[in-house]
């Protein structure tokens, strides 16, 4: 169990009052979601706002994660996830390395514990890995020391996303108590879905699920205790009534290929998120996409770039949350 | 060297193939059992080697219709000695083998190959399972009648099924002229591709691709509608679900001849243990629910399901050691057979009678008597026997696998009920040290 730094330790730059008041931050990694407590998404959300401040000023730098080094390890390609934590890192001052890689069970290559045991060896503090199988990062922390950030593992988890998600809602909606939110898309394969339902419903907002039954993951119908409780509304303008935000999916077009969709064309024709569609939900409605956006596929341009999107915030808000989560990680270190 | 007759004292005999239950003495001389019952211990002026059995079980030595002993080609993972040492500790003194080695069992070649290591390498009886195809491939008939010849018990393509419902029509009507079973790994692979788990809300919650029981179900009612029409005789891999049981006991109504097997995992563990990314919970057909526990067990008590077989699949450490979806299906279980099935008799649901009936005489009888009488204590039989304490407690600890494969989801859990001694033709092949002989 690692504490938040001491008040007398932290740069001055960031607003000491913050962290006066933080509840014992018990993360050596950021797997996903299911194990965090409401008050832990708090603590994170309320840091992200110490961090937007820092954002805000001329020179956007703060030296808490000076001479510790921050990895980011990539068996996915990946643009703006990559970018934003490498930002974020050096945001905080930390020496920040890329790799990428490959896995595969034909490429017979280094393993992944082979390969996290180099970059521990090479002084890595922190390990960021996005990973296309799900689970490999909870492989990859039984064998290593450094922390690791899930920065997206196959269909599993997306925690950072989910809390960049979390903090732009936040600052529409206030809080999360009673909302209505509506995730409309790829369910089954999409880890950004899961990571946020794990967060919305531990924040006590209510979740509905809008997809075509081919893309809806088995045994959410069925009361259970190992996953939250959703709602699955299959026709897309009574999921839309009512909602307080609205979450699209991008619909990665191989769905198609793989049988699960009779057309792209069909696709759109009923679940595309329409302007017409998002005048059922709430007049202050906001609308969130994880990106990269297939323009007027799974949403219409016009909504994309309407009053009512907080795409570009998301992204904005993604670096804040993740230098948020850096400095906490690192925080118990010293 | 003449060694003294064995007489093992006060045990609680249970054959079930002779439907013997009750507290008395064996003797075993010559390599054979001379004398079982509850009259005199010992004969005056005989010199016996005395075990005292009490409080222990002892019953004819366990039967194995499935298990992967990976020799040829995988010697990294399990040896045919290796294997056998791994079975003698698990009670097992006769371990039928799958041909998914490499090359695979397809030819007499392979066939003798595994019979000649086994003959001088293994420490308890070890009977091949021949090829259904030729090279495992699916495509055309392996040369059943020499792999029967040489000595295989029973044809598969285990570890997948016969996607041809064509070939399996083909093998079942083949197999016919030799009386010897087909055995299916039964699994719908398109419904399955991609599948690292059951399908469910686990599966879901892991964000892993999941496989459905109805992958298992639709290949089981294939092969049994195949079987009806051939007449041959068909055995199930590893039932796994509710609907297989339901499907195989209509079948059985029916009078069409099948015979189906389940393994200690898959009526012990449910697919919950997969939780954390466990590889070495990952195993195929995978672990399932509750529910389907409960129509597994039923399955036993009404005799849909005749054996217990333990589809023993062991991997190294390093193939476990990686990304779930990267890592290898299968589970090292000789060694915990029989401590994982006692926690079904300790809690009142199977019998210990109907336990050993179902890893003795139950796979003797589809194994046939080609290899003389299996799974019995009768007198002049060869000297198989297992002694078990029911209520012994023991901590799996792989390090102490004989198993090359370490690979079980069991690893430091406490089991209760533990193999004491296997004796294999007349002679120990496995001996508690805590167990003493006078």
């Amino acid at each position: 169990m690692r504490e938040v730094k001491q008040k007398d330790e932290l740069a001055p730059e960031v607003r000491p009052e913050i962290l006066a008041t933080t509840p014992v931050w018990q993360h050596r990694h950021i797997l996903d979601l299911d194990d965090f407590a409401p008050a832990e998404i708090e603590l994170v959300l309320e840091t992200t706002d110490a961090m937007k401040e820092v954002l805000s000023r001329p020179i956007k730098k703060v030296p808490v994660l000076r001479g510790k080094t921050v990895i980011t390890l990539f068996y996915e390609p990946s643009t703006r996830t990559r970018s934003s934590f490498e930002l974020a890192a050096k945001n905080l001052s930390a020496d920040v390395i890329s790799l990428s890689a490959q896995a595969s069970s034909t490429v017979k290559g280094e393993s992944l514990v082979d390969t996290l045991a180099t970059l521990e060896a090479l002084g890595a503090d922190i390990v960021v890995m996005r990973h296309s199988y799900s689970g490999a990062p909870y492989i990859a922390t039984r064998h290593m020391r450094a922390s690791m950030v899930n920065a997206g593992d196959g269909w599993h988890a997306h925690p950072t996303q989910a809390l960049l998600d979390l903090y732009t809602i936040r600052e529409h909606k206030g809080g999360f108590k009673g909302l209505k939110a509506v995730i409309i898309g790829d369910i089954k394969h999409s880890r950004v879905a899961r990571s946020n339902i794990w967060g919305l419903t531990a924040m006590g907002a209510e979740v509905s699920v809008c997809c075509p039954f081919t893309l809806l993951p088995a045994g959410l119908d069925v009361v259970q205790h190992h996953f939250p409780k959703v709602h699955i509304e299959p026709e897309i303008e009574s999921a839309l009534c009512g909602a307080d935000v609205v979450m699209t999916l991008r619909l990665q077009l191989e769905r198609q290929q793989s049988g699960l969709l009779p057309s792209i064309r069909e696709y759109v024709k009923l679940y595309q998120l329409t302007e017409a569609r998002l005048a059922k939900a709430k007049a202050d409605a906001i609308v969130l996409h994880p990106g990269p956006v297939n323009e007027d596929i799974e949403i219409s341009l016009a909504v994309a770039q309407g009053p009512q999107s907080v795409i570009n915030e998301q992204i904005t808000n993604g670096v804040a949350v993740r230098m948020a989560l850096l400095y906490l990680l690192a925080g118990g270190s010293r | 060297m003449i060694t003294k007759p064995l007489l093992i004292q006060g045990g609680r005999i249970i054959d079930p193939s002779q439907g013997i239950d009750e507290v008395g003495n064996l003797v075993i001389s010559e390599g054979k059992i001379s004398r079982l019952g509850s009259g005199q211990a010992s004969l005056p002026g005989s010199d016996y080697d005395v075990l005292n059995a009490e409080g222990l079980i002892v019953c004819p030595g366990f039967i194995d219709l499935h298990c992967h002993l990976r020799q040829p080609g995988f010697e990294e993972k399990e040896t045919i000695s290796s294997g056998s040492r791994a079975a003698a500790r698990g009670g097992f003194t006769t371990i039928c083998c799958m041909p998914n080695t490499n090359p695979p069992l397809d030819s007499r070649a392979t066939i003798d190959y595994v019979k000649s290591v086994a003959a001088s390498e293994g420490a308890v009886r070890v009977l091949p399972i021949g090829c259904i195809s030729r090279g495992r491939k699916g495509k055309e008939l392996a040369e059943m009648g020499e792999l029967a010849q040489a000595g295989a018990i029973a044809f598969s393509d285990d570890g997948q099924p016969l996607r041809s419902s064509l070939l399996m029509r083909q093998a079942m009507e083949y197999s016919l002229a030799f009386g010897l079973p087909v055995i299916d790994h039964c699994e719908d692979t398109a419904l399955s591709e991609g599948g690292q788990m059951n399908e469910g809300i686990i599966a879901t919650r892991l964000g892993l691709c999941g496989i459905p029981a109805a992958a298992e179900e639709s290949i089981v009612a294939r092969d049994l509608a195949l079987a009806e029409l051939t007449g041959a005789r068909l055995h199930i891999a590893h039932t796994t679900t509710e609907g297989s049981v339901e499907l195989i006991r209509r079948a059985k109504e029916k009078g069409i001849r099948v015979t189906a097997e389940v393994t200690p995992h898959h009526l012990t563990l449910t697919e919950e243990k997969v939780l954390g990314y466990n590889t070495n919970a990952k195993v195929n057909p995978p672990l399932r629910t509750k529910r389907d526990i409960v129509a597994l067990i039923g399955g036993l008590k009404e005799g849909v399901i005749d054996i217990i077989a333990t589809d023993h699949a062991p991997h190294t450490g390093n193939d476990k050691l990686s990304e779930f979806a990267l890592a290898p299906f299968g589970i090292s279980g000789l060694e915990t057979a029989l401590g994982s099935l006692m926690s079904l008799v300790h809690a009142g649901e199977l019998t210990l009678a109907m336990l050993i009936a179902k890893l003795t005489c139950g796979p003797a009888k589809i194994i046939g008597t080609g290899y003389g009488k299996l799974g019995s204590l009768e007198t002049e039989a060869p000297a198989e026997v297992t002694i078990f304490d029911p209520n012994r407690e023991w901590l799996v600890d792989t390090s102490d696998f004989a198993s090359k494969g370490k690979n079980t989801p069991l690893n430091g859990e406490k089991l209760k009920g533990k193999v004491m001694a296997t004796i294999y033709q007349g002679k120990f092949v496995y001996k508690d040290e805590s167990l003493a002989i006078k």
